[in-house]
Protein backbone atom coordinates (compact mmCIF):
# COMPACT_ATOMS: atom_id res chain seq x y z
CA UNK A 1 0.00 0.00 0.00
CA UNK A 2 2.80 2.38 0.95
CA UNK A 3 4.59 1.50 -2.29
CA UNK A 4 1.47 2.21 -4.34
CA UNK A 5 1.00 5.53 -2.65
CA UNK A 6 4.60 6.45 -3.43
CA UNK A 7 4.13 5.64 -7.10
CA UNK A 8 0.94 7.65 -7.15
CA UNK A 9 2.62 10.61 -5.52
CA UNK A 10 5.60 10.43 -7.89
CA UNK A 11 5.37 14.00 -9.06
CA UNK A 12 6.71 15.55 -12.23
CA UNK A 13 9.48 17.25 -10.29
CA UNK A 14 10.67 13.92 -8.84
CA UNK A 15 10.64 12.28 -12.26
CA UNK A 16 12.64 15.11 -13.74
CA UNK A 17 15.11 15.00 -10.86
CA UNK A 18 15.56 11.26 -11.29
CA UNK A 19 16.23 11.64 -15.00
CA UNK A 20 18.59 14.51 -14.38
CA UNK A 21 20.66 12.69 -11.76
CA UNK A 22 20.82 9.56 -13.90
CA UNK A 23 22.00 11.56 -16.91
CA UNK A 24 24.59 13.40 -14.82
CA UNK A 25 25.94 10.13 -13.53
CA UNK A 26 26.14 8.62 -17.02
CA UNK A 27 27.24 11.48 -19.27
CA UNK A 28 29.32 14.63 -18.85
CA UNK A 29 27.73 18.04 -18.29
CA UNK A 30 27.50 19.08 -21.94
CA UNK A 31 25.84 15.88 -23.10
CA UNK A 32 23.47 15.97 -20.16
CA UNK A 33 22.43 19.44 -21.25
CA UNK A 34 21.93 18.37 -24.87
CA UNK A 35 19.96 15.24 -23.95
CA UNK A 36 17.79 17.16 -21.51
CA UNK A 37 17.02 19.74 -24.19
CA UNK A 38 16.03 16.99 -26.61
CA UNK A 39 13.82 15.37 -23.98
CA UNK A 40 12.19 18.73 -23.22
CA UNK A 41 11.61 19.37 -26.92
CA UNK A 42 10.04 15.96 -27.43
CA UNK A 43 7.86 16.47 -24.35
CA UNK A 44 6.68 19.86 -25.62
CA UNK A 45 5.86 18.45 -29.05
CA UNK A 46 4.08 15.52 -27.43
CA UNK A 47 2.12 17.89 -25.23
CA UNK A 48 1.21 19.94 -28.31
CA UNK A 49 -0.12 16.92 -30.14
CA UNK A 50 -2.04 15.68 -27.12
CA UNK A 51 -3.48 19.13 -26.41
CA UNK A 52 -4.53 19.55 -30.03
CA UNK A 53 -6.41 16.25 -29.98
CA UNK A 54 -8.01 16.82 -26.60
CA UNK A 55 -8.94 20.47 -27.06
CA UNK A 56 -10.48 20.01 -30.51
CA UNK A 57 -12.60 17.18 -29.19
CA UNK A 58 -13.48 19.17 -26.08
CA UNK A 59 -14.46 22.18 -28.16
CA UNK A 60 -16.71 20.11 -30.40
CA UNK A 61 -18.30 18.40 -27.43
CA UNK A 62 -18.89 21.65 -25.54
CA UNK A 63 -20.32 23.25 -28.68
CA UNK A 64 -22.62 20.30 -29.24
CA UNK A 65 -23.90 20.22 -25.67
CA UNK A 66 -24.53 23.94 -25.65
CA UNK A 67 -26.44 23.63 -28.92
CA UNK A 68 -28.45 20.62 -27.67
CA UNK A 69 -26.65 18.21 -29.99
CA UNK A 70 -24.58 15.10 -29.35
CA UNK A 71 -21.33 16.08 -31.04
CA UNK A 72 -18.84 13.59 -32.50
CA UNK A 73 -20.15 10.09 -31.80
CA UNK A 74 -19.08 7.83 -34.67
CA UNK A 75 -15.31 7.32 -34.54
CA UNK A 76 -14.19 5.24 -31.61
CA UNK A 77 -16.02 4.85 -28.31
CA UNK A 78 -18.33 7.83 -27.95
CA UNK A 79 -16.52 9.64 -30.75
CA UNK A 80 -13.31 9.86 -28.72
CA UNK A 81 -11.10 9.18 -31.74
CA UNK A 82 -12.72 11.76 -34.00
CA UNK A 83 -9.94 14.32 -33.72
CA UNK A 84 -7.30 11.62 -34.24
CA UNK A 85 -9.03 10.62 -37.47
CA UNK A 86 -9.19 14.27 -38.54
CA UNK A 87 -5.48 14.67 -37.86
CA UNK A 88 -4.70 11.61 -39.96
CA UNK A 89 -6.81 13.03 -42.75
CA UNK A 90 -5.00 16.37 -42.59
CA UNK A 91 -1.61 14.61 -42.60
CA UNK A 92 -2.27 12.86 -45.89
CA UNK A 93 -3.84 15.85 -47.61
CA UNK A 94 -1.90 17.89 -50.12
CA UNK A 95 -0.51 21.16 -48.79
CA UNK A 96 -1.03 23.43 -51.76
CA UNK A 97 0.72 26.74 -52.38
CA UNK A 98 -1.23 29.11 -54.61
CA UNK A 99 0.44 30.34 -57.80
CA UNK A 100 0.29 34.03 -56.97
CA UNK A 101 1.48 33.60 -53.38
CA UNK A 102 4.81 34.67 -51.97
CA UNK A 103 6.00 31.08 -51.63
CA UNK A 104 8.66 31.54 -48.98
CA UNK A 105 6.55 33.62 -46.60
CA UNK A 106 3.48 31.51 -47.28
CA UNK A 107 5.25 28.35 -46.19
CA UNK A 108 7.05 30.03 -43.32
CA UNK A 109 3.99 31.54 -41.63
CA UNK A 110 2.52 28.36 -40.06
CA UNK A 111 5.87 27.46 -38.58
CA UNK A 112 6.21 30.90 -37.01
CA UNK A 113 2.80 30.40 -35.45
CA UNK A 114 3.94 27.09 -33.97
CA UNK A 115 7.30 28.47 -32.86
CA UNK A 116 5.67 31.31 -30.96
CA UNK A 117 3.39 28.83 -29.24
CA UNK A 118 6.43 26.70 -28.33
CA UNK A 119 8.36 29.67 -26.98
CA UNK A 120 5.43 30.54 -24.75
CA UNK A 121 5.56 27.08 -23.17
CA UNK A 122 9.00 27.77 -21.68
CA UNK A 123 8.24 29.73 -18.49
CA UNK A 124 4.99 28.00 -17.55
CA UNK A 125 5.10 26.01 -14.32
CA UNK A 126 3.16 22.83 -14.99
CA UNK A 127 3.58 21.46 -11.49
CA UNK A 128 5.49 22.11 -8.31
CA UNK A 129 9.16 22.64 -9.26
CA UNK A 130 8.44 21.56 -12.82
CA UNK A 131 9.21 24.25 -15.34
CA UNK A 132 11.25 24.38 -18.52
CA UNK A 133 12.84 27.72 -17.77
CA UNK A 134 12.61 29.53 -14.43
CA UNK A 135 12.85 33.01 -15.83
CA UNK A 136 13.05 36.01 -13.52
CA UNK A 137 11.04 38.12 -15.99
CA UNK A 138 8.53 35.42 -16.91
CA UNK A 139 5.52 37.73 -17.13
CA UNK A 140 7.35 40.22 -19.33
CA UNK A 141 8.66 37.42 -21.53
CA UNK A 142 5.17 36.03 -22.05
CA UNK A 143 3.59 39.36 -22.89
CA UNK A 144 6.45 40.14 -25.28
CA UNK A 145 6.51 36.82 -27.09
CA UNK A 146 2.74 36.41 -27.32
CA UNK A 147 2.55 39.54 -29.46
CA UNK A 148 4.78 37.84 -32.05
CA UNK A 149 1.79 35.68 -32.85
CA UNK A 150 0.36 38.44 -34.99
CA UNK A 151 3.44 38.37 -37.23
CA UNK A 152 2.61 34.87 -38.43
CA UNK A 153 -0.98 35.93 -39.10
CA UNK A 154 0.07 39.05 -41.00
CA UNK A 155 2.63 36.99 -42.89
CA UNK A 156 0.05 34.39 -43.86
CA UNK A 157 -2.47 37.02 -44.89
CA UNK A 158 -0.02 39.03 -46.95
CA UNK A 159 1.72 36.09 -48.61
CA UNK A 160 -1.56 34.44 -49.65
CA UNK A 161 -2.14 37.25 -52.16
CA UNK A 162 -5.85 37.06 -51.52
CA UNK A 163 -8.07 39.90 -50.42
CA UNK A 164 -9.90 37.86 -47.79
CA UNK A 165 -6.67 36.71 -46.25
CA UNK A 166 -5.23 40.21 -46.22
CA UNK A 167 -8.36 41.68 -44.66
CA UNK A 168 -8.39 39.01 -42.00
CA UNK A 169 -4.74 39.60 -41.25
CA UNK A 170 -5.16 43.35 -41.01
CA UNK A 171 -8.09 42.99 -38.66
CA UNK A 172 -6.08 40.63 -36.55
CA UNK A 173 -3.25 43.16 -36.44
CA UNK A 174 -5.54 45.96 -35.25
CA UNK A 175 -7.10 43.61 -32.74
CA UNK A 176 -3.91 42.33 -31.16
CA UNK A 177 -2.30 45.76 -31.00
CA UNK A 178 -5.33 47.04 -29.08
CA UNK A 179 -6.06 44.11 -26.80
CA UNK A 180 -2.44 43.63 -25.83
CA UNK A 181 -2.78 46.80 -23.77
CA UNK A 182 -5.58 45.68 -21.54
CA UNK A 183 -4.15 42.17 -21.27
CA UNK A 184 -0.87 43.71 -20.13
CA UNK A 185 -2.54 46.06 -17.68
CA UNK A 186 -4.61 43.31 -16.13
CA UNK A 187 -1.49 41.16 -15.73
CA UNK A 188 0.19 44.16 -14.10
CA UNK A 189 -2.32 44.16 -11.25
CA UNK A 190 -1.02 40.78 -10.13
CA UNK A 191 2.57 41.90 -10.64
CA UNK A 192 1.90 44.91 -8.41
CA UNK A 193 0.35 42.79 -5.69
CA UNK A 194 2.96 40.04 -5.72
CA UNK A 195 5.87 42.37 -6.41
CA UNK A 196 7.55 40.02 -8.85
CA UNK A 197 7.76 39.24 -12.55
CA UNK A 198 8.88 35.70 -11.87
CA UNK A 199 6.03 33.23 -12.45
CA UNK A 200 7.30 30.93 -9.73
CA UNK A 201 7.41 33.69 -7.17
CA UNK A 202 3.95 34.81 -8.20
CA UNK A 203 2.69 31.29 -7.55
CA UNK A 204 4.48 31.12 -4.21
CA UNK A 205 2.93 34.45 -3.18
CA UNK A 206 -0.45 32.73 -3.51
CA UNK A 207 0.30 29.96 -1.01
CA UNK A 208 -2.02 31.60 1.53
CA UNK A 209 -4.79 32.25 -1.01
CA UNK A 210 -5.16 32.85 -4.70
CA UNK A 211 -4.97 36.42 -5.90
CA UNK A 212 -8.54 36.34 -7.13
CA UNK A 213 -9.65 35.82 -3.50
CA UNK A 214 -6.98 37.90 -1.82
CA UNK A 215 -7.30 40.88 -4.12
CA UNK A 216 -11.04 41.49 -3.76
CA UNK A 217 -13.00 43.28 -6.46
CA UNK A 218 -10.13 45.02 -8.31
CA UNK A 219 -8.44 41.69 -9.05
CA UNK A 220 -11.75 40.15 -10.08
CA UNK A 221 -12.25 43.06 -12.49
CA UNK A 222 -8.77 42.61 -13.90
CA UNK A 223 -9.39 38.86 -14.19
CA UNK A 224 -12.52 39.52 -16.24
CA UNK A 225 -10.62 42.00 -18.41
CA UNK A 226 -7.79 39.51 -18.79
CA UNK A 227 -10.17 36.79 -19.98
CA UNK A 228 -11.80 39.16 -22.49
CA UNK A 229 -8.45 40.42 -23.76
CA UNK A 230 -6.89 37.00 -24.20
CA UNK A 231 -10.00 35.74 -25.97
CA UNK A 232 -9.39 38.58 -28.41
CA UNK A 233 -5.66 37.94 -28.58
CA UNK A 234 -6.12 34.31 -29.49
CA UNK A 235 -8.62 35.32 -32.20
CA UNK A 236 -11.46 33.29 -30.82
CA UNK A 237 -15.15 34.06 -31.07
CA UNK A 238 -16.66 36.53 -30.31
CA UNK A 239 -13.46 38.20 -31.49
CA UNK A 240 -12.67 35.88 -34.41
CA UNK A 241 -12.70 38.66 -36.98
CA UNK A 242 -9.43 37.41 -38.39
CA UNK A 243 -11.12 34.34 -39.78
CA UNK A 244 -14.80 35.37 -39.72
CA UNK A 245 -16.14 32.45 -41.75
CA UNK A 246 -19.28 34.25 -42.84
CA UNK A 247 -17.50 37.30 -44.25
CA UNK A 248 -13.96 36.27 -45.14
CA UNK A 249 -14.37 32.53 -45.87
CA UNK A 250 -11.55 31.67 -43.47
CA UNK A 251 -9.60 34.92 -43.16
CA UNK A 252 -5.86 34.58 -43.02
CA UNK A 253 -5.81 30.81 -43.56
CA UNK A 254 -8.17 30.75 -46.54
CA UNK A 255 -5.44 29.51 -48.87
CA UNK A 256 -3.92 26.96 -46.53
CA UNK A 257 -4.59 23.27 -46.78
CA UNK A 258 -3.33 20.01 -45.37
CA UNK A 259 -0.75 20.10 -42.62
CA UNK A 260 -0.02 23.81 -43.02
CA UNK A 261 -3.64 24.56 -42.15
CA UNK A 262 -3.42 22.05 -39.34
CA UNK A 263 -0.47 23.93 -37.86
CA UNK A 264 -2.51 27.14 -37.71
CA UNK A 265 -5.41 25.23 -36.26
CA UNK A 266 -3.18 23.61 -33.67
CA UNK A 267 -1.48 26.91 -32.86
CA UNK A 268 -4.86 28.44 -32.07
CA UNK A 269 -5.64 25.75 -29.53
CA UNK A 270 -2.14 25.78 -28.07
CA UNK A 271 -2.44 29.52 -27.63
CA UNK A 272 -5.74 29.10 -25.87
CA UNK A 273 -4.10 26.60 -23.57
CA UNK A 274 -1.17 28.91 -22.91
CA UNK A 275 -3.20 32.01 -22.12
CA UNK A 276 -5.43 29.96 -19.85
CA UNK A 277 -2.36 28.52 -18.16
CA UNK A 278 -1.07 32.05 -17.61
CA UNK A 279 -4.45 33.16 -16.31
CA UNK A 280 -4.49 30.19 -13.95
CA UNK A 281 -0.95 30.96 -12.81
CA UNK A 282 -1.55 34.64 -12.18
CA UNK A 283 -5.05 34.70 -10.77
CA UNK A 284 -5.87 31.17 -9.64
CA UNK A 285 -2.60 30.21 -8.03
CA UNK A 286 -1.04 27.95 -10.66
CA UNK A 287 -0.34 24.56 -9.08
CA UNK A 288 -1.23 25.81 -5.59
CA UNK A 289 -3.96 23.72 -4.00
CA UNK A 290 -7.17 25.34 -2.81
CA UNK A 291 -6.98 26.29 0.84
CA UNK A 292 -9.60 27.81 3.10
CA UNK A 293 -8.30 29.89 6.01
CA UNK A 294 -7.66 27.69 9.05
CA UNK A 295 -9.55 24.55 8.09
CA UNK A 296 -6.52 22.35 8.73
CA UNK A 297 -8.20 19.08 7.77
CA UNK A 298 -9.65 20.42 4.55
CA UNK A 299 -6.35 22.03 3.56
CA UNK A 300 -4.51 18.78 4.27
CA UNK A 301 -6.86 16.83 1.99
CA UNK A 302 -6.38 19.41 -0.73
CA UNK A 303 -2.60 19.08 -0.40
CA UNK A 304 -2.85 15.41 -1.31
CA UNK A 305 -4.10 16.22 -4.82
CA UNK A 306 -0.99 16.37 -7.05
CA UNK A 307 0.08 19.88 -8.05
CA UNK A 308 -0.04 19.03 -11.77
CA UNK A 309 -3.70 18.10 -11.41
CA UNK A 310 -4.39 21.44 -9.77
CA UNK A 311 -2.64 23.26 -12.59
CA UNK A 312 -4.36 21.38 -15.39
CA UNK A 313 -7.71 21.51 -13.64
CA UNK A 314 -7.60 25.29 -13.35
CA UNK A 315 -6.31 25.66 -16.89
CA UNK A 316 -9.04 23.48 -18.32
CA UNK A 317 -11.62 25.35 -16.30
CA UNK A 318 -10.50 28.58 -17.98
CA UNK A 319 -10.43 26.86 -21.36
CA UNK A 320 -14.00 25.78 -20.80
CA UNK A 321 -14.87 29.37 -19.92
CA UNK A 322 -13.43 30.58 -23.22
CA UNK A 323 -15.23 27.83 -25.15
CA UNK A 324 -18.43 28.75 -23.36
CA UNK A 325 -17.98 32.35 -24.58
CA UNK A 326 -17.40 31.17 -28.10
CA UNK A 327 -20.62 29.26 -28.32
CA UNK A 328 -22.70 31.94 -26.61
CA UNK A 329 -21.74 35.31 -28.05
CA UNK A 330 -22.16 36.54 -31.61
CA UNK A 331 -19.14 37.96 -33.42
CA UNK A 332 -18.38 41.66 -32.99
CA UNK A 333 -17.98 44.09 -35.84
CA UNK A 334 -14.51 45.62 -36.21
CA UNK A 335 -15.61 49.05 -34.96
CA UNK A 336 -17.42 47.51 -32.01
CA UNK A 337 -14.30 45.55 -31.26
CA UNK A 338 -12.10 48.63 -31.18
CA UNK A 339 -14.74 50.59 -29.25
CA UNK A 340 -14.86 47.89 -26.61
CA UNK A 341 -11.11 48.03 -26.14
CA UNK A 342 -10.37 51.74 -26.33
CA UNK A 343 -13.53 53.12 -24.71
CA UNK A 344 -14.28 50.48 -22.13
CA UNK A 345 -11.59 47.93 -21.32
CA UNK A 346 -8.59 50.26 -21.41
CA UNK A 347 -10.04 53.07 -19.25
CA UNK A 348 -11.47 50.57 -16.80
CA UNK A 349 -8.23 48.66 -16.52
CA UNK A 350 -6.23 51.88 -16.08
CA UNK A 351 -8.53 53.00 -13.30
CA UNK A 352 -8.38 49.51 -11.87
CA UNK A 353 -4.59 49.48 -11.82
CA UNK A 354 -4.65 52.75 -9.89
CA UNK A 355 -6.99 51.15 -7.39
CA UNK A 356 -4.78 48.09 -7.05
CA UNK A 357 -1.72 50.25 -6.54
CA UNK A 358 -3.44 52.11 -3.72
CA UNK A 359 -4.55 48.77 -2.30
CA UNK A 360 -1.03 47.37 -2.46
CA UNK A 361 0.51 50.44 -0.82
CA UNK A 362 -2.03 50.52 2.00
CA UNK A 363 -1.96 46.73 2.35
CA UNK A 364 -5.71 46.30 1.89
CA UNK A 365 -5.49 42.70 0.92
CA UNK A 366 -5.18 39.48 2.87
CA UNK B 1 -8.09 60.63 -13.85
CA UNK B 2 -11.79 60.75 -13.15
CA UNK B 3 -12.29 63.97 -15.07
CA UNK B 4 -10.32 62.61 -17.95
CA UNK B 5 -12.49 59.53 -18.06
CA UNK B 6 -15.60 61.64 -17.91
CA UNK B 7 -14.80 63.99 -20.76
CA UNK B 8 -13.47 61.18 -22.89
CA UNK B 9 -16.58 59.13 -22.65
CA UNK B 10 -19.30 61.72 -22.61
CA UNK B 11 -18.41 62.59 -26.17
CA UNK B 12 -18.04 59.03 -27.33
CA UNK B 13 -20.71 57.15 -25.43
CA UNK B 14 -23.14 55.63 -27.92
CA UNK B 15 -26.19 56.60 -25.88
CA UNK B 16 -25.82 60.36 -26.40
CA UNK B 17 -24.07 62.10 -23.52
CA UNK B 18 -24.89 61.27 -19.94
CA UNK B 19 -21.27 61.33 -18.84
CA UNK B 20 -19.73 58.98 -16.33
CA UNK B 21 -23.03 57.76 -14.88
CA UNK B 22 -24.24 56.72 -18.31
CA UNK B 23 -20.87 55.12 -19.01
CA UNK B 24 -21.03 53.00 -15.88
CA UNK B 25 -24.64 52.12 -16.64
CA UNK B 26 -23.60 51.01 -20.13
CA UNK B 27 -20.90 48.78 -18.70
CA UNK B 28 -23.27 47.21 -16.18
CA UNK B 29 -26.01 46.66 -18.72
CA UNK B 30 -23.53 45.17 -21.15
CA UNK B 31 -22.15 42.76 -18.57
CA UNK B 32 -25.66 41.88 -17.43
CA UNK B 33 -26.87 41.04 -20.93
CA UNK B 34 -23.78 38.89 -21.51
CA UNK B 35 -24.46 37.04 -18.27
CA UNK B 36 -28.04 36.37 -19.33
CA UNK B 37 -26.73 34.76 -22.51
CA UNK B 38 -24.16 32.75 -20.62
CA UNK B 39 -26.79 31.51 -18.19
CA UNK B 40 -28.95 30.27 -21.04
CA UNK B 41 -26.13 28.31 -22.71
CA UNK B 42 -25.02 26.94 -19.35
CA UNK B 43 -28.55 25.72 -18.80
CA UNK B 44 -28.39 23.82 -22.09
CA UNK B 45 -24.94 22.50 -21.26
CA UNK B 46 -25.98 21.14 -17.88
CA UNK B 47 -29.37 19.82 -19.00
CA UNK B 48 -28.08 17.36 -21.54
CA UNK B 49 -31.29 15.41 -22.01
CA UNK B 50 -33.20 16.71 -24.98
CA UNK B 51 -31.30 16.31 -28.26
CA UNK B 52 -32.72 18.25 -31.18
CA UNK B 53 -30.70 16.55 -33.91
CA UNK B 54 -31.88 13.34 -35.58
CA UNK B 55 -29.49 10.42 -35.01
CA UNK B 56 -30.28 9.45 -38.59
CA UNK B 57 -29.05 5.99 -39.52
CA UNK B 58 -29.78 4.73 -36.00
CA UNK B 59 -33.36 5.94 -35.81
CA UNK B 60 -34.24 5.03 -39.36
CA UNK B 61 -37.06 2.74 -38.31
CA UNK B 62 -38.72 5.38 -36.16
CA UNK B 63 -38.21 8.48 -38.31
CA UNK B 64 -41.15 10.87 -38.18
CA UNK B 65 -41.53 13.35 -41.01
CA UNK B 66 -43.34 16.65 -40.96
CA UNK B 67 -46.59 16.47 -42.90
CA UNK B 68 -45.37 18.76 -45.67
CA UNK B 69 -42.00 17.08 -46.24
CA UNK B 70 -41.63 16.36 -49.99
CA UNK B 71 -39.30 13.63 -51.18
CA UNK B 72 -40.29 12.58 -54.68
CA UNK B 73 -43.27 12.46 -57.04
CA UNK B 74 -45.14 9.16 -57.14
CA UNK B 75 -48.30 8.03 -58.88
CA UNK B 76 -50.92 6.43 -56.67
CA UNK B 77 -52.20 3.04 -57.75
CA UNK B 78 -55.09 1.24 -56.13
CA UNK B 79 -55.36 -2.51 -55.46
CA UNK B 80 -56.56 -3.22 -59.01
CA UNK B 81 -53.37 -1.64 -60.36
CA UNK B 82 -55.35 1.32 -61.60
CA UNK B 83 -54.29 4.93 -61.48
CA UNK B 84 -56.08 8.23 -62.12
CA UNK B 85 -53.83 9.74 -64.77
CA UNK B 86 -55.62 10.77 -67.94
CA UNK B 87 -52.47 11.89 -69.72
CA UNK B 88 -53.64 15.50 -69.90
CA UNK B 89 -50.01 16.75 -69.53
CA UNK B 90 -51.03 19.53 -67.14
CA UNK B 91 -48.19 18.48 -64.84
CA UNK B 92 -45.70 18.44 -67.71
CA UNK B 93 -46.71 22.00 -68.61
CA UNK B 94 -46.60 23.12 -64.99
CA UNK B 95 -43.11 21.78 -64.35
CA UNK B 96 -40.50 24.56 -64.41
CA UNK B 97 -37.55 22.21 -65.09
CA UNK B 98 -39.02 19.80 -67.63
CA UNK B 99 -38.83 17.06 -65.04
CA UNK B 100 -41.92 15.27 -66.32
CA UNK B 101 -42.40 13.83 -69.79
CA UNK B 102 -45.66 12.06 -70.61
CA UNK B 103 -45.76 9.66 -73.50
CA UNK B 104 -49.31 8.93 -74.57
CA UNK B 105 -50.89 6.16 -76.57
CA UNK B 106 -54.38 5.37 -77.76
CA UNK B 107 -56.36 2.65 -76.10
CA UNK B 108 -59.02 1.02 -78.21
CA UNK B 109 -62.16 0.26 -76.26
CA UNK B 110 -64.33 -2.83 -76.97
CA UNK B 111 -66.75 -0.62 -78.86
CA UNK B 112 -63.93 0.35 -81.19
CA UNK B 113 -63.56 3.86 -79.82
CA UNK B 114 -60.07 5.32 -79.49
CA UNK B 115 -59.20 6.85 -76.16
CA UNK B 116 -56.05 8.76 -75.21
CA UNK B 117 -54.14 7.20 -72.30
CA UNK B 118 -50.63 7.32 -70.87
CA UNK B 119 -48.02 4.92 -72.09
CA UNK B 120 -45.21 6.14 -69.87
CA UNK B 121 -45.12 8.78 -67.19
CA UNK B 122 -41.40 9.66 -67.21
CA UNK B 123 -40.13 11.45 -64.13
CA UNK B 124 -36.57 12.78 -63.89
CA UNK B 125 -35.84 12.82 -60.18
CA UNK B 126 -32.40 14.34 -60.78
CA UNK B 127 -34.04 17.48 -62.21
CA UNK B 128 -36.84 17.81 -59.69
CA UNK B 129 -36.77 20.61 -57.14
CA UNK B 130 -39.79 19.32 -55.19
CA UNK B 131 -41.71 22.53 -55.93
CA UNK B 132 -45.07 20.72 -55.81
CA UNK B 133 -46.44 22.56 -58.89
CA UNK B 134 -47.24 19.34 -60.76
CA UNK B 135 -49.28 18.03 -57.85
CA UNK B 136 -51.20 21.31 -57.71
CA UNK B 137 -51.76 21.24 -61.47
CA UNK B 138 -53.08 17.68 -61.62
CA UNK B 139 -56.89 17.77 -62.15
CA UNK B 140 -57.46 14.17 -61.05
CA UNK B 141 -55.03 13.89 -58.11
CA UNK B 142 -53.18 11.11 -59.87
CA UNK B 143 -49.77 12.05 -58.53
CA UNK B 144 -48.60 13.01 -55.07
CA UNK B 145 -45.44 13.73 -53.15
CA UNK B 146 -43.96 10.78 -51.26
CA UNK B 147 -41.78 11.15 -48.18
CA UNK B 148 -38.93 8.93 -49.29
CA UNK B 149 -35.57 10.63 -49.28
CA UNK B 150 -32.77 8.09 -49.71
CA UNK B 151 -32.35 8.70 -53.40
CA UNK B 152 -28.63 8.03 -53.87
CA UNK B 153 -27.81 5.72 -56.76
CA UNK B 154 -24.60 4.74 -58.51
CA UNK B 155 -25.91 5.41 -62.00
CA UNK B 156 -27.58 8.62 -63.04
CA UNK B 157 -29.95 6.77 -65.33
CA UNK B 158 -31.50 5.12 -62.27
CA UNK B 159 -32.95 8.48 -61.32
CA UNK B 160 -35.16 8.55 -64.39
CA UNK B 161 -38.29 6.76 -63.28
CA UNK B 162 -41.43 5.52 -64.96
CA UNK B 163 -44.20 6.31 -62.52
CA UNK B 164 -47.07 4.24 -63.92
CA UNK B 165 -46.67 0.62 -62.95
CA UNK B 166 -46.40 -1.94 -65.76
CA UNK B 167 -49.79 -3.17 -66.84
CA UNK B 168 -51.65 -0.47 -65.01
CA UNK B 169 -54.55 1.31 -66.57
CA UNK B 170 -56.75 4.26 -65.83
CA UNK B 171 -59.47 3.80 -63.28
CA UNK B 172 -63.04 3.64 -64.56
CA UNK B 173 -64.85 6.91 -64.40
CA UNK B 174 -61.85 9.20 -64.28
CA UNK B 175 -62.06 11.66 -67.14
Amino acid sequence: MGKLWEVFMLSFSKISQLIDSWLRATFNATWTMVIEMVIAGVCVIGLFAALGLVLVLMERRVAAWIQIRLGPNRVGPGGMLQSLADTLKLLVKEGMTPDGADKFLFNLAPFIAMMVAMLLMAPIAFAKDFQLWDLNIGVLYISAVSSLMVISILMAGWASNNKYSLMGAMRSGAQIVSYELSAGLSILTVVILSGSLNLNEIILSQSDGWWIFKGHIPVIISFVIFIIAVTAETNRAPFDLAEAESELTAGFHTEYSGMKFALFFLAEYINVFIVCAIGATLFLGGWMPFHIGHWEGFNHVMDFIPSSLWFFGKTFFLIFLIMWFRWTFPRLRIDQLLNLEWKYLLPISMFNILLVTVMAILGWYF
Amino acid sequence: MDKNLNSKNSSSSPSSGGGLVQYIKDVFNGVKSLLVGLRRTMYYFTHHKEIITEQYPDNRATLVFPERFKGEVVMTHDENNEHACTGCTACELACPNATIKIITKFDVSPEGKKKKAIDKFVYHLELCTMCNLCIVACPTDAIKMAQTFEHSVYNRADLTKILNKPGSKIREGVE
